[in-house]
C-alpha cells in the first residue's frame, strides 16, 4: 500500500453504504467553501453602499467608502481560493483565454472583470479623484505621484468636472446593483447548474447564494464600521447600525423564507435523491445545518433584531448586541456554504452511501491556506484604508 | 453651446483600450494553435489520445506463434475466450517472446473469478462449481487443461 | 507658452498611443476572431460514432476488463481509480437493495448475501457512457475534455487545468484526478486502441462478450442489430445526458 494514499484508505473505512468508487475523495474542499464566502462579501458590501448612494439613505453615510473599499479588498482575493485549489494552478490563464461559453465556471471570469474593473474600481475612482488630485499636491515625495498615476493624470477639479464625477459615479453604481446581483447569482449558478447533483441542482440556488450574500456582507461592514471606529477612537453611531440592523434584519427574513421555500419544495416532491438527503441533513450535515446556519446563523439573530427594532435597550449593551449578531450572521453564512460545498459531495451519485470528509491542515487545499485567503482582504482593506481614508476625504458640495 | 465630454472619458476610454489591447494581444500568443479547430479544444489533442501504448496486443497477435493453442481452444468452451483474459497484457511478450513476459495463472481462486457459484451469474452465461465441495484442496488445472477444460488430464 | 507646448506633445503621445493600441487591437483581433467563435463540431460521416452496449445477463463479475483497463491505461492500482468498474446489486427479499464493488470487482466477487435471502441479484459494469450531450464537456471552463469527431469523449491532459468541475457534472462517478498526472482523468474507450483497430482493453479480455462497443451510424452493424433485437436502456435517463452506452437487461435499481 503507497503510503501515499493513506488518507484514502482513512476515508474508505470511514465511508458508508455505498459509493462509487471514484467518489472516495472529495473534489472541493474547505478553500471552495471560502470562496463563495468572500464573492457573497463582496456582492453584499457593495449593494449596500449601493442602498446609501441609490436611495440617498443618508444615515448610512459613514458606512458608504467602508463599503465599497471592503468589497475591493475582498473581490482582490475572490479567485485566489478558486486557483489554489486548482491542480495545475500555473494553467488558470485558460478560463481567460479560451473561455468555454457553456461552463459557468468559464463566464465567470469575465463577470468577475466586468465587476472588478467596470463597476469597483470606477465607482471608487469616481468618488475618490477629487480627493486624490487635492491629496497629490498636498503631499510630497513618493505619495504625490502615487496620488498622480492614481487619477490617470485627470487633475481638473472644475465644479463641472466634480459633477461628472457625480454624474458618471452614479451611473456605475445603477449598472453596479444589478452587476453585482450577477457576480454573487452566478456563483449560485455554479452549483445551482450540475443537474447530476441533486442537492445543488435548483433553480433557486443562485438566488439563495445572493441573499445570503447580501445578509453576509452587510454583516460585515457592520462589524468592519464597529471595529474601525473603535481603532480610530470614534464613537459607534448608533443610528447607523440601527439602520444597518434594519436592513439586515428584512434581508435575513427574505433570505430565511426563500431557503425555507426551496427545503419545502424538496420534501414535497421528495424525488428519487429525497431518502439519501434527508439522511444527510439529519446525520452528516445536523450541526452545521440546523445549529450553525440555522439557530446561530438565522433564527437567533432574527428574533434579536425584531426585538431591537421594537424595545428600547440601553446604548453600549445594543452595540454589543449588534456586533455579536454580525459574527453570528458571519458563522451562519459560511456555514450556508459548507452545507452546500461540502454537504453536496458528502452523498454518494448512487444515491446509496456516503463518504467523508476530513479537512487538512497544511498544503494548497489545507485548512491554513483557507484562514489566510480570509484574512489577506482584511490586510488589503487596511492598505486601502490607510492609502485612501475615507475620514480625510474632501467632502462634495452640493 | 460645444458639446462638452468630461476629461474624464476620454482618459479612461485610453485605459480601457490599452487594457483591452494588451488582454488581446496575449491572448494572441497563449491561445494553442490547433485550438477551435474542430470544436472547443486542441485539435492536436486528439493525436495526443493516440500515442499512448497498447499493453494488450489482441489475440490475433498471440496466434501467430501458438497456432497449436488456437487450434485447442477452437474445439472446446473456452473458443470465444481470448488469450489475454487469462494471461494478462501480452505486448510485452509478444516483443520479447520470454516466458517471463507473460502472466501463467493458475490456483482456485482465479479459475473462482469466473467459475465460482454466486446467485448474480446466470446459468447459461458461464458453468459455475462450488469451490468448497468441488475436489477440495486441488488445483484446477490438475484435472482440466484450461485452453481445453472437458479434455481431462486424468 | 510652456504649457501650450505641454499640451501639445501630450495630444501628440496620445495620439501616438492610441495608434499603438488601435493596431494591436487591431492585430490580436484579426486572429482571435477565428477563435472567438470557435467552429462548429463537423459531423464527419465517413468516421464512425461510436455507442456501447453492455449487456447484464452475460456478465459474470470475474473482474477481467477493470483489470484490463487499469493494465492498458496506466492507472494507479489503488482502489480509488476507475475508468470501469463492477458493481454487484442483490435485491433481498424484504426489499432493501445491497450494492458492493470491492477494488472495483477487479479481484472478483464473493456471495456476500445468502441465497436464501435474496431476491435477485445480478452484476452492472460501469464505464464512462460517452455522452452526447455530456454535462462534464458542458460544464469544462477551458475546453481540456471534448467530444471526439467519433463521438469519444477525451481529455486534454496538456490543457486541463484540475479545477475538477468535470468530476461533479459526471452523473455516473466516471471521472476522477489522476494522482500522478494531477489532470482529469477517464474511460476514453481506448481510443489509442481504436485508432489502430483494436478492440478496447475491456472488451478484448470480456470472457463473455458483455461488452460491445460499435458504430451506430452504421446501420447494418452488429451494434445497431443488437439495439434493434433488445430492449435497452441508458443509466439515468431523466438527466438527458444522451449517453450512449445501453444497457441490456438493466434492472430499475441501479443508478
Amino acid at each position: 500500500m503507497d503510503p501515499h494514499f493513506q488518507h484514502l484508505y482513512d476515508i474508505l473505512a470511514h465511508s458508508q453504504g455505498y459509493i462509487f468508487p471514484n467518489e472516495i475523495d472529495l473534489q472541493w474542499g474547505i478553500l471552495i467553501v471560502v470562496y463563495p464566502f468572500i464573492t457573497g462579501l463582496v456582492a453584499g458590501a457593495f449593494i449596500l453602499a449601493s442602498l446609501e448612494r441609490v436611495f440617498k439613505v443618508k444615515i448610512l453615510k459613514p458606512t458608504y467608502q467602508i463599503a465599497l473599499l471592503t468589497a475591493l479588498s475582498f473581490l482582490l482575493v475572490a479567485t485566489m481560493p478558486l486557483i489554489s485549489h486548482l491542480s495545475q494552478p500555473q494553467r488558470a490563464y485558460e478560463i481567460m483565454i479560451t473561455p468555454h461559453s457553456s461552463s459557468a465556471m468559464a463566464i465567470f471570469g469575465f463577470v468577475y472583470l466586468w465587476y472588478l474593473m467596470v463597476v469597483l474600481l470606477l465607482e471608487i475612482w469616481f468618488d475618490y479623484r477629487h480627493s486624490m488630485v487635492v491629496w497629490s499636491n498636498e503631499k510630497t515625495g513618493i505619495m504625490k505621484w502615487v496620488y498622480k498615476v492614481l487619477t490617470l493624470g485627470v487633475s481638473d477639479i472644475s465644479p463641472r468636472t466634480l459633477r461628472w464625477d457625480r454624474k458618471l459615479g452614479y451611473i456605475i453604481t445603477v449598472v453596479g446593483i444589478p452587476s453585482a446581483f450577477i457576480l454573487h447569482g452566478y456563483v449560485g449558478f455554479i452549483f445551482g447548474s450540475i443537474k447530476a447533483n441533486p442537492w445543488w441542482s435548483t433553480p433557486l440556488m443562485p438566488i439563495i447564494f445572493l441573499f445570503s450574500a447580501m445578509v453576509s456582507g452587510i454583516s460585515m461592514v457592520m462589524l468592519l464600521y464597529m471595529i474601525i471606529s473603535y481603532f480610530r477612537k470614534k464613537s459607534i453611531e448608533l443610528n447607523v447600525l440601527d439602520s444597518i440592523g434594519k436592513f439586515l434584519f428584512f434581508v435575513l427574513i427574505l433570505d430565511f423564507t426563500l431557503e425555507g421555500l426551496d427545503q419545502i419544495q424538496r420534501i414535497y416532491e421528495a424525488e428519487e435523491s429525497f431518502e439519501i438527503i434527508k439522511l444527510l441533513v439529519s446525520s452528516k450535515l445536523y450541526l452545521t445545518l440546523f445549529v450553525s446556519q440555522g439557530l446561530i446563523g438565522t433564527i437567533i439573530p432574527l428574533i434579536t433584531l425584531a426585538f431591537l427594532q421594537f424595545y428600547k435597550y440601553q446604548i453600549k449593551l445594543k452595540k454589543t448586541i449588534y456586533f455579536i449578531i454580525g459574527i453570528f450572521v458571519l458563522i451562519g453564512v459560511y456555514s450556508m456554504r459548507w452545507n452546500v460545498v461540502i454537504g453536496g459531495q458528502l452523498f454518494s451519485k448512487s444515491f446509496s452511501g456516503f463518504t467523508s470528509f476530513k479537512v487538512g491542515l497544511i498544503g494548497l487545499d489545507g485548512t491554513l491556506m483557507a484562514v489566510f485567503w480570509i484574512l489577506l482582504p482584511f490586510a488589503i482593506l487596511a492598505f486601502l484604508l490607510w492609502l485612501l481614508p475615507p475620514w480625510k476625504m474632501i467632502p462634495e458640495e452640493d | 453651446m460645444k458639446f462638452y465630454i468630461p476629461p474624464q472619458i476620454p482618459r479612461l476610454a485610453i485605459a480601457f483600450a490599452i487594457f483591452i489591447s494588451l488582454f488581446l494581444l496575449l491572448r494572441h500568443f497563449l491561445v494553442p494553435d490547433t485550438f477551435g479547430k474542430y470544436g472547443h479544444y486542441r485539435a492536436a489533442s486528439l493525436i495526443d489520445n493516440e500515442q499512448p501504448e497498447i499493453h494488450y496486443s489482441g489475440q490475433e497477435a498471440c496466434f501467430k506463434c501458438h497456432q497449436n493453442i488456437e487450434d485447442k481452444k477452437a474445439q472446446d468452451v473456452h473458443s470465444e475466450i481470448h488469450c489475454e483474459t487469462c494471461h494478462g497484457p501480452g505486448e510485452k511478450h509478444v516483443i520479447s517472446s520470454k516466458a517471463e513476459d507473460i502472466f501463467k495463472p493458475s490456483g482456485r481462486e482465479f479459475c473462482g473469478k469466473c467459475h465460482a457459484l454466486n446467485a448474480a451469474k446466470l446459468k447459461s452465461a458461464v458453468f459455475q462449481i462450488d469451490l468448497e465441495k468441488h475436489n477440495v484442496g486441488k488445483n484446477c488445472i490438475e484435472c482440466h487443461n484450461p485452453h481445453q477444460p472437458w479434455e481431462m488430464k486424468k | 507658452m510652456g504649457n501650450e507646448k505641454i499640451r501639445i506633445s501630450r495630444r501628440k503621445f496620445l495620439k501616438n498611443a492610441t495608434m499603438v493600441a488601435g493596431a494591436a487591437f487591431g492585430y490580436a483581433w484579426l486572429k482571435s476572431s477565428q477563435v472567438l467563435l470557435f467552429a462548429a463540431e463537423p459531423k464527419d460521416e465517413s468516421l464512425p460514432w461510436y455507442g456501447i452496449v453492455i449487456d447484464i445477463q452475460k456478465c459474470i463479475g470475474c473482474g477481467s476488463c477493470a483489470k484490463a483497463c487499469k493494465n492498458e491505461n496506466d492507472v494507479p492500482k489503488e482502489p480509488f481509480f476507475f475508468r470501469t468498474w463492477i458493481e454487484q446489486y442483490t435485491v433481498k427479499n424484504d426489499g432493501s437493495v445491497n450494492i458492493v464493488s470491492p477494488n472495483g470487482g477487479i479481484d472478483g466477487f464473493v456471495q456476500t448475501v445468502p441465497t436464501e435471502e435474496i431476491f435477485k441479484s445480478f452484476f452492472v459494469p460501469k464505464m464512462c457512457n460517452h455522452c452526447a450531450k455530456s454535462p462534464c464537456i458542458q460544464v469544462c471552463p477551458v475546453g481540456a475534455t471534448y467530444d471526439s469527431p467519433e463521438g469519444v469523449v477525451l481529455i486534454d491532459e496538456k490543457y486541463c487545468i484540475g479545477c475538477r468541475y468535470c468530476v461533479q457534472a459526471c452523473p455516473y462517478g466516471c471521472r476522477f484526478i489522476h494522482p500522478v498526472k494531477k489532470v482529469a482523468n477517464k474511460c476514453t474507450l481506448c481510443y489509442h486502441r481504436l485508432k489502430k483497430g483494436l478492440a478496447p482493453a475491456c472488451m478484448e479480455v470480456c470472457p463473455t462478450g458483455a461488452r460491445m462497443y460499435g458504430n451506430l451510424r452504421d446501420k447494418n452493424g452488429e451494434l445497431v442489430k443488437f439495439l434493434k433485437e433488445h430492449t435497452t436502456q441508458v443509466l439515468r435517463p431523466h438527466l438527458n445526458t444522451g449517453s450512449k452506452l445501453y444497457y441490456n437487461a438493466l434492472s430499475s435499481e441501479v443508478r
